[in-house]
């Protein structure tokens, strides 16, 4: 059976031994205790799990930590940098884009790829791109609002 | 002391059926005096139970309990500690699921003691430090426990005044209570409330009637606050159930049945034992295993050969008809409303209406599974599990285990919503019984395929209107009966001299159901404005104006002017395929109107374009959270409006998945305008549930007003298109 041995997480190599076949949501909620990458459905259509790999938004719950390899992940608990929040961390806690939050940690880091792939967004290309992000409290229009805030806090800035 | 008026007491709120069966119980094995003793210094203040009974008072005095100068009475509905360093703690069994009441019971703790919300705690759901509680549901939570929470406070602040009265020598009239310490402005001298806590602790016995500080002079209540901890949930820090890990876990998974109801034949689990580390754990039709990792786990319970048998069970086909042929008459076999000669009134009246309306099953979904971590230790039994009845689960895992309540600790985090899902501890008794076998503490999760098939659903529901109106436009009779779904919000708020309304439940209903986000306020207020739509085209008046003319309630009326002026309902402009609709409702305290636009697509699909809803429960205690739940309310209402509808067979369920589920994405988001009606001279009301009762009647309204469809079942567009050739 194949193990994998280390992964880079959050700009650390992280050693570890795990079952190749094992997904990768589980590794780091399990093995490194990142659990702020939260399960929610297991087949993609939620998208509480989602982690950035080299910048690529990934459903942790579907992708085998075999298939990782070298490329860094990124998960919420990497994006704040010391003791700042991330701007579309801050923009979501400002605006209160929640409820009971469990979906935060995936909008978050779908948000922040989609911000860096198309830093000027109108409401509808925001609203195609997270349409895969479940909110069952139902906290769409704040989230929106959100995404906008960061999006406008962001422009020009390096993040 | 100054002054203060008190708040009439909430009126009676219609629980659930298995609700109101719940007798009030008080628990009598924990030591309260111990919990005392280990808060070390500082003033407590404990708050006797509204509901506190004769009986228990006389328990207390007669078990010779007291504790300084009071007796210790049995019956404590919430308690307040104020530390040495000044910090304040509040233990209440009230828990936090998303409907942010962690921070507007802060605020009105805040606000009654006269301290900044940064120098609150609330501990909340932890069985074995806060008093009993029956739960959080039912939008009870402010009203009642908020309340409470002000009495206590404010007994607080009275004892902080008196104290510091006492040091000076002086009167408490002269003193006043300000940014966390005792004043006197005379003689420019002030004591905070850590120095006035100094010492041995000073427990005190307040009755249910403190009077609080009326809302028209609240400073931090009334006004928007951030979420507590907020900062927590944004960088992935707070620990829910499924986050949490002790030494030496296991992770559990259970096998489940083949059907519900099936009975366990045989199970070979010879492949299993080959499994390092991996316990299997078989009691009656109860079957799971566990292991060192979750891997292991799926692989071990793959491996499992169970031999089930199972009963043949209706289907989605046949569940209508199911549930008229098997109900009871009238509710437990009562008439739950009747008011004049229904009969007599319908068969006078000049124009009628006799129409059916069909709700399907739906589920909950919260997007946190259920979750328990449970851990023995001896005898004794710990779970942390996402729960709204810490104490309901306390009971049933005690009652699964034969062992006193006393012996079982449930703690609650902060969980990933329930919307009424989470009233039950059927993950909590399987952890605990998985850990017992492996002799180590068990995590388990549900899958999303468990939640949508273990879980209890929102009850089906069959309902019969039938009504008559007058040419003037009143109404004349009205005869509506639920068979199933459930009573709450079963009466009319409308004014009708003639009526009878009956609930008939279905003791042997093919799902197992329970709770929901407003009950079946949804389903009956979904019928009823439906019904009131047609009512009025039947006698050719606008929507609102016929609504207008038979509502004799005043907030009511108020929330449908304040949304169709929004709205601007009286300006709206016909457009092919674009319809409006209103519909409005009370419940649970709350009186909601809601306004719809719509636009039905060629091929019957809907798009809900705009939504306007005013709310009215009462004082407004945090004006930013409510914005927040009734936003929230009406978007999940897209759901159980439109799409949701559990489709079963042979005791299988049939989709469950989001992808063969449909909840409402960003996509499905209407534009929402919330207006707030603040009632400041009323009491608070919660907010949790009945803003969701007003968006299906609104969207059912406003699709008949665009293509002359009436659709009276839920979802109306299952699959996301409305059925137009029917």
């Amino acid at each position: 059976m194949a193990r994998v041995t280390h992964l880079n997480v959050n700009g650390a190599r992280r050693a570890l031994d795990v079952d190749a076949d094992a997904k990768l949501l589980w590794v780091l909620r399990d093995s490194l205790d990142l659990t702020g990458t939260k399960f929610g459905c297991g087949e993609g259509q939620c998208a509480a799990c989602t982690v950035l790999l080299d910048g690529t938004p990934r459903h942790a719950c579907l992708t085998r930590v075999g298939e990782v390899g070298d490329r860094q992940v990124t998960t919420i608990e990497g994006l704040e940098q010391n003791g700042r929040l991330h701007p579309v961390q801050a923009a979501f806690l400002e605006v209160e884009a929640m409820q009971c939050a469990y979906c935060t940690s995936g909008m978050i880091l779908g948000t922040v790829a989609f911000l860096r792939r198309n830093p000027h967004p109108t409401d509808p290309e925001i609203v195609a791109a997270m349409d895969g992000h479940l909110c069952r409290c139902g906290t769409y229009d704040r989230i929106l609002a959100a995404v906008k805030l960061a999006a406008s806090r962001l422009d020009g800035s390096a993040a | 002391m100054s002054a203060k008026t008190t708040l009439p007491p909430p009126p009676e709120v219609e629980l659930e059926r298995y609700e109101l069966r719940e007798t009030p119980r008080y628990r009598f094995a924990f030591d309260r005096r111990g919990f005392l003793q280990s808060l070390g210094g500082g003033i407590a203040i404990l708050l006797a139970a509204r509901s506190a009974l004769p009986a228990a008072a006389q328990a207390a005095q007669e078990s010779g309990q007291a504790f300084e100068r009071h007796p210790i009475p049995q019956a404590i509905d919430a308690w307040l500690h104020i530390a040495p360093s000044g910090a304040v703690t509040v233990f209440t069994g009230k828990v936090e699921v998303g409907q942010n009441i962690r921070t507007s019971l802060s605020q009105a703790v805040a606000d009654e003691l006269r301290v900044p919300m940064s120098a609150v705690t609330m501990v909340m759901g932890d069985t074995a430090r806060v008093p009993f509680d029956m739960g959080t549901f039912g939008s009870r939570t402010t009203p009642q426990m908020g309340t409470e929470l002000r009495r206590a406070s404010a007994a607080a602040r009275n004892v902080l005044l008196n104290l510091a009265a006492k040091r000076w020598g002086c009167g408490c009239d002269v003193l006043h209570a300000a940014g966390g310490a005792v004043h006197d402005p005379a003689k420019h001298r002030s004591l905070t409330y850590g120095e006035l806590a100094q010492g041995e602790l000073l427990a005190e016995t307040i009755p249910a009637h403190e009077p609080t500080t009326p809302a028209a002079e609240w400073t931090v209540a009334g006004a928007p606050a951030p979420k507590v901890n907020g900062r927590d949930f944004v960088t992935g820090k707070h620990r829910y159930t499924p986050d949490l890990k002790l030494p030496g876990m296991l992770y559990g998974k259970v096998v489940r049945p083949s059907a519900f109801g099936a009975t366990l034949v045989a199970a070979d689990v010879s492949a299993v034992q080959a499994m390092p580390g991996v316990h299997v754990i078989r009691d009656g039709d109860f079957l799971g295993v566990a292991a060192p990792d979750l891997l292991t786990a799926e692989r071990a319970a793959a491996a499992v050969k169970a031999t089930w048998h199972a009963q043949p069970q209706i289907s989605n086909a046949g569940l209508f008809g199911f549930l008229t042929a098997h109900a009871r008459p009238g509710r437990e076999g009562g008439v739950h409303s009747s008011e004049g000669d229904v009969a007599a009134a319908l068969a006078a009246a000049p124009h009628r209406v006799e129409a059916t309306y069909h709700i399907a099953y739906i589920q909950h979904c919260p997007l946190e599974p259920r979750a328990a971590l449970a851990v023995w230790n001896g005898g004794r039994l710990t779970v942390w599990t996402g729960t709204q009845r810490p104490f309901g689960v306390q009971e049933q895992l005690a009652q699964a285990f034969r062992m006193p309540e006393a012996d079982v600790r449930v703690l609650m985090p902060d969980t990933g919503s329930a919307y009424g899902g989470k009233h039950t501890g059927e993950c909590a008794v399987e952890a605990a019984r998985l850990a017992r076998g492996a002799g180590k503490p068990v995590h388990l999760l549900w899958t999303r395929e468990e939640e949508f098939t273990w879980a209890y659903f929102r009850p089906a529901g069959v309902i019969e209107i039938k009504a008559g109106v007058n040419p003037d436009g009143r109404l004349a009779a009205w005869e509506m009966h639920n068979y199933n779904s459930g009573p709450a919000a079963l009466n009319t708020m409308y004014t009708v001299p003639h009526k009878l309304e009956e609930f008939h439940p279905v003791p042997n209903a093919p799902l197992r159901q329970g709770s929901y986000r407003s009950l079946a306020a949804c389903a009956n207020h979904f019928a009823r404005e439906s019904h009131m739509d047609d009512l009025a085209h039947a006698v050719g008046l606008d929507p609102l104006d016929f609504r207008l003319k038979n509502c004799a309630h005043p907030r009511l009326h108020d929330v449908y002017l304040a949304a169709a002026k929004q709205f601007n309902w009286q300006g709206r402009r016909k457009r092919p395929r674009h319809g409006f609709g209103l519909a409005g409702g009370i419940e649970k305290g709350g009186h909601v109107a809601a306004c719809a636009e719509v636009r039905v697509e060629p091929d019957g699909e809907v798009r809900i374009l705009r939504v306007v809803e005013a709310f009215d429960c009462g004082a407004i205690v945090n004006p930013n959270g409510l914005r927040n739940q009734i936003a929230g309310g009406l978007t999940m209402g897209i759901g159980g409006a439109l799409y949701e509808a559990i489709e079963f067979a042979d005791g299988k369920i049939l989709n469950p998945t989001f992808a063969r589920y449909r909840v409402p994405r960003f996509r499905d988001q209407p534009q929402i305008d919330v207006v707030l009606v603040n009632r400041k001279d009323e009491p608070s009301f919660g907010a949790g549930e009945t803003p969701i009762v007003g968006l299906a009647p609104a969207v059912g309204n406003a699709i008949f007003d665009a293509i002359a469809l009436r659709r009276r079942d839920l979802p109306m567009a299952p699959g996301g298109k409305l059925p137009l050739t029917a």
